[in-house]
């Protein structure tokens, strides 16, 4: 069943498209989620939600709840202790502002908890919510993130205990800046500046699976909580703070889980599940309904972003200058870091003379942003992808050739990287494998950008090409690590605990083929038993595309260390030399025919040492490699209605070596279907009072089947020396591209810039002038 | 509220089994389906926009999720976990190895739904194909669609193959 795509080389695993581990189980419809299995005496967990912006709690009374025949418990913030936490899933010490409760006296947003209940019914349940009595004091708003940071402004956290905000008074949850060189000289030195103004909403990860949690005592009195998470290891520590229990006692479980994006890199319910479990000494469950994902889930930071470029005649970029303001709703997780990635993910690209960010993160009484797919940088990307594109039309040149004279290069100081590493905040990199400039070539012949002028470009339908260029990195350098352990068992087989944590994206599967290809056994015979904190080594989770470079590093070491291990003791046991010896399939070979199986040399370890054989390591990345990625749109405009259709998709992506061909296109095909839906249609939109209008996949419009382009799909394969096998990350650069590459074809197609996230049929029209 | 809490008897046939299910008034059907274990039916948009919940009554597709439980009493109901024996449909087969399933979650209801699509047109276009497919977060369609067209193809060259559960 094995597809081979990359033959020619001697890789018996990695690079080829096997099966994934748990391809069966899914196409079979197994239950193998959080809520597809349910503990004996399972109670119902539900959230009351506030109904206003901002208000405080005068009081709250729970009588007529808990006196309904079924409800188990009620909790306010007077049952629970106040511990301010982030519900950010980072490596400790975060650096998101500690701003949540488990419970507050107030409320920052409309869908923010007011209690919890849990009974032994969901019709029970959500009876009792509409019996709990709440008086409120009702604060003035404020929704827009610069009006936020004006004198006057209501302010949203004026709580005693929180820390970590650079200024609660000014709603300044933090400040970033950065600067290369010196931008005010090299703009001086500019033939030509351009200056322009984007403006990205809120969007919504929408994984089709919700947030959902199940947690438990077990026989011992641990808390024991299975819940769909990106961050296992992160949820168990800031647990253990917010209930003050200690992390021994408990244990996260992550099943199989049903699409994250970044929106389960978050402690979002698990706390909420694990109290109403300690009170009721109850199995309980808390799921999110759809409406609730959209108000209390996490959402994309929706910015302001202003950009000015400096360039000389010939397009030599003299200078990139981007400042920022970023909403982070209401309360301030991953704020800090997305926005700052809107510039350090992005401004390295080009090799301007002189390079400046500054970003705002501001509160304010919308839903809370947090950590989605791309982290900052498909904003960051929208704006300066853009303003390049007009700066090339400013300059009359090729927005190609433009980007071809300015772009980083192999071996090039990511100078960016420099200035925070100055700062303390950052690990300098330099660029060792460089698929972009091939990016660049294979993609535009796909799309035949060279003779993109000849599409027609007049009458009501008019069609454009634009391109836009992105990259990332792989996991964050010098903090984020994992470990990995492989035991052989008695039967010869491989058994790989790793704290990874596949969210869909066939992580495990990549994992075992990288262990499987060091010890030379067929990946069937390596079983992979990952995330959950009880059976497996320490690893930060999945996010910040980390997973194939972070802990696959880990496992790649495990294995190696497995692997001399088995050598020493075939050796052994065939009394040859080491070096004559090889893994191969289930036992060892010498190169003079003799065998042994691993089922021997599994019993020979026990004999021997006293244990089982076992290879371990731990790994911090010292680097972060960045993926590269050209993307192009070819697009239709339709100048009556103002519909922008995608025709054409082309993504000519650098991940460095695919370890798993038909995955890797998966994780760049799944990224454009979300960058699209970013660039046209989808937006959370609030009324005056600060509710959501549109909490529902009707009226949010996420991309279908038949909305979608015909897409090409071209993998670049450089060799990350760093990597496994070469590789680098995949999952999120991709994500970057597809709204300035769509942006810039519409102003190929109609000669107008749009400046606004997503590109609606009016906004169309009102750019054209035609409303 | 407590009347509308009260159980009545509902018959279904799932997958070829005859079943006696208590269930409230205003059960789902897929209230019901999850409950009883049959959970490859997944609750995803609530408002039957997305196709994750979809099941085949009397032959016919729906959203489980959008339809009472006691509207289809005496139906027959076949459910991803009927559509496979020891050996996976072909449909099934397919999306395996185009590793269409990223995260899973939509996969039931896709396959269900391409199915119940082909058996209906045996010839339906790609167009069509996409028109009806669920909502998917993870792939871009890209290779759910691939996987159809070549069971569509393949199901095109041969007689078509006789239902494992008749």
């Amino acid at each position: 069943m094995t597809t081979s795509r990359n033959s020619g080389t001697r890789s018996r695993s990695v690079g080829r498209s096997i099966l994934k581990l748990d391809g069966e189980s899914l196409v079979r419809g197994e239950p193998v989620y959080t809520d597809d299995l349910h503990p004996d005496g399972l109670a119902i967990g539900r959230i009351l939600r506030s109904p206003h912006a901002h208000a405080r709690i005068r009081s709250i009374d729970a009588t007529e709840a808990l006196a309904l025949p079924g409800v188990l418990a009620v909790l306010t913030h007077a049952d629970v202790p106040r511990v301010p936490h982030t519900t950010a899933g980072q490596s400790h010490p975060e650096p998101s502002p500690y701003d949540a409760y488990l419970l507050d006296h107030k409320v920052r947003h409309v869908g923010d908890r007011v209690a919890l209940v849990a009974a032994e019914s969901d019709d029970v349940a959500a009876q009792a919510l509409q019996r709990i009595r709440v008086e409120y004091e009702i604060l003035p708003p404020v929704f827009d993130a610069r009006e936020a940071l004006e004198p006057g402004a209501p302010r949203i956290h004026d709580e005693l205990e929180s820390r970590g905000i650079r200024d609660a008074s000014r709603n300044l949850v933090a400040v970033m800046d950065f600067a290369v060189g010196d931008v005010e000289t090299s703009l001086a030195q500019a033939d030509v500046v351009h200056e322009s103004d984007y403006e990205v909403p809120a969007v919504q990860h929408v994984s089709l699976e919700p947030h959902v949690a199940i947690s438990w005592l077990d026989e011992a009195e641990r808390l024991v909580v299975r819940t769909s998470t990106q961050v296992p290891f992160h949820v168990r520590r800031t647990l253990a703070r917010v209930l003050a229990l200690p992390v021994t006692r408990i244990r996260v479980i992550k099943p199989r889980i049903g699409g994250g994006f970044g929106g389960k890199q978050e402690m979002t319910i698990e706390d909420a599940c694990a109290a109403l479990t300690l009170a009721t000494r109850r199995p309980v469950r808390l799921e999110y309904t759809r409406e609730e994902e959209f108000q209390m889930s996490r959402t994309r930071h929706a910015m302001r972003l202003h950009v000015k470029l400096g360039a000389r005649h010939d397009g030599h970029l003299t200078a990139i200058d981007m400042r920022v303001v970023s909403d982070t709703g209401a309360y301030g997780t991953h704020g800090l870091t997305v926005t700052g990635s809107s510039g350090y993910k992005t401004l390295p690209l080009y090799n301007a003379d002189s390079l400046r960010y500054h970003c705002d993160v501001a509160y304010t009484n919308h839903a809370v942003a947090g950590a989605c797919r791309g982290y900052g940088a498909p904003q960051g990307f929208y704006a300066l992808e853009s303003a390049i594109d007009e700066l090339a039309y400013q300059l009359q040149l090729d927005p190609l050739e433009l980007r071809r004279r300015n772009v980083i290069g192999a071996g090039d100081l990511d100078r960016v990287s420099v200035a925070l590493e100055r700062q303390g905040k950052g690990h300098a990199r330099s660029i060792h494998s460089y698929g972009l400039a091939e990016c660049m070539q294979r993609g535009a012949r796909a799309i035949d950008w060279e003779r993109r002028d000849a599409v027609p470009r007049d009458g009501e339908l008019r069609r454009g090409v634009g391109l836009a260029l992105a990259m990332q990195s792989s996991g964050i350098a010098g903090i984020d690590w994992g470990a990995a352990a492989l035991e052989l068992k008695q039967d010869g087989s491989w058994m790989l605990r790793t704290g990874a944590t596949d969210l869909g994206t066939g992580a495990d599967t990549v994992l075992a083929q990288i262990a499987s290809e060091i010890l030379g056994a067929p990946p069937d015979r390596v079983q992979v038993h990952a995330a959950d904190t009880d059976a497996v080594p320490y690893d930060v989770g999945a996010y910040a595309s980390s997973v194939t470079y972070v802990s696959g590093n880990a496992v790649r070491r495990a294995a190696e260390d497995a692997r001399m291990q088995v050598l020493a003791l075939a050796s052994d046991l065939l009394a040859t030399d080491r070096t004559s010896l090889e893994c191969v399939d289930e036992g060892v070979r010498s190169s003079t025919g003799a065998w042994v199986s691993l089922a021997e040399v599994a019993a020979h370890a026990l004999k021997l040492h006293g244990r089982a054989l076992e290879g371990h390591a731990a790994f911090c990345i010292p680097d972060s490699p960045p993926p590269f990625a050209a993307q192009f749109a070819e697009v239709e405009v339709d100048t009556e209605t103002g519909k922008v259709r995608v025709l054409r998709f082309v993504s000519a992506v650098d991940c460095g070596t695919a370890l798993h061909p038909l995955q890797v296109e998966g994780q760049i095909e799944g990224a454009v279907a979300m960058g699209i839906g970013y660039a046209l249609t989808e937006e959370m939109l609030y009324d005056d009072a600060g509710r959501l209008r549109n909490a529902n996949l009707v009226d949010y419009k996420v991309v279908h089947a038949d909305d979608m382009p015909s897409m090409t799909t071209i993998m670049v394969e450089s060799f990350e020396p760093t990597g496994p096998f070469g590789a680098k990350s995949v999952a999120e650069v991709p994500t970057n591209g597809p709204a300035p590459a769509i942006a810039n074809a519409i102003r190929h197609a109609v000669g107008v810039r749009l400046t606004r996230l997503p590109m609606t049929p009016d906004r169309v029209l009102r750019a054209l002038g035609r409303i | 509220m407590s009347g509308a809490s009260q159980r009545v008897p509902l018959d279904l046939h799932v997958n070829g089994e005859a079943h006696t299910f208590q269930v409230r008034m205003h059960d789902s059907l897929l209230d019901v389906l999850r409950r009883e274990g049959y959970t490859g039916a997944k609750r995803v948009c609530e408002t039957a926009d997305c196709g994750a919940c979809s099941v085949l009554v009397d032959g016919r597709l729906i959203d489980a999720c959008s339809t009472l439980a006691l509207q289809v009493h005496a139906s027959r109901v076949e459910t991803i976990e009927g559509l496979a024996g020891a050996m996976l449909h072909p449909l099934q087969e397919t999306f395996l190895r185009h590793a269409a399933a990223q995260c899973g979650y939509c996969t039931p209801g896709m396959i269900l739904s391409m199915k119940a699509l082909l058996e209906r047109k045996p010839d339906a276009s790609e167009a069509e194909i996409r028109e009806v497919m669920t909502l998917c977060r993870c792939t871009g369609y890209v290779k759910p669609v691939a996987a159809t067209l070549e069971y569509r193809d393949a199901r095109g060259q041969k007689r078509p193959e006789r239902e494992r559960r008749e």
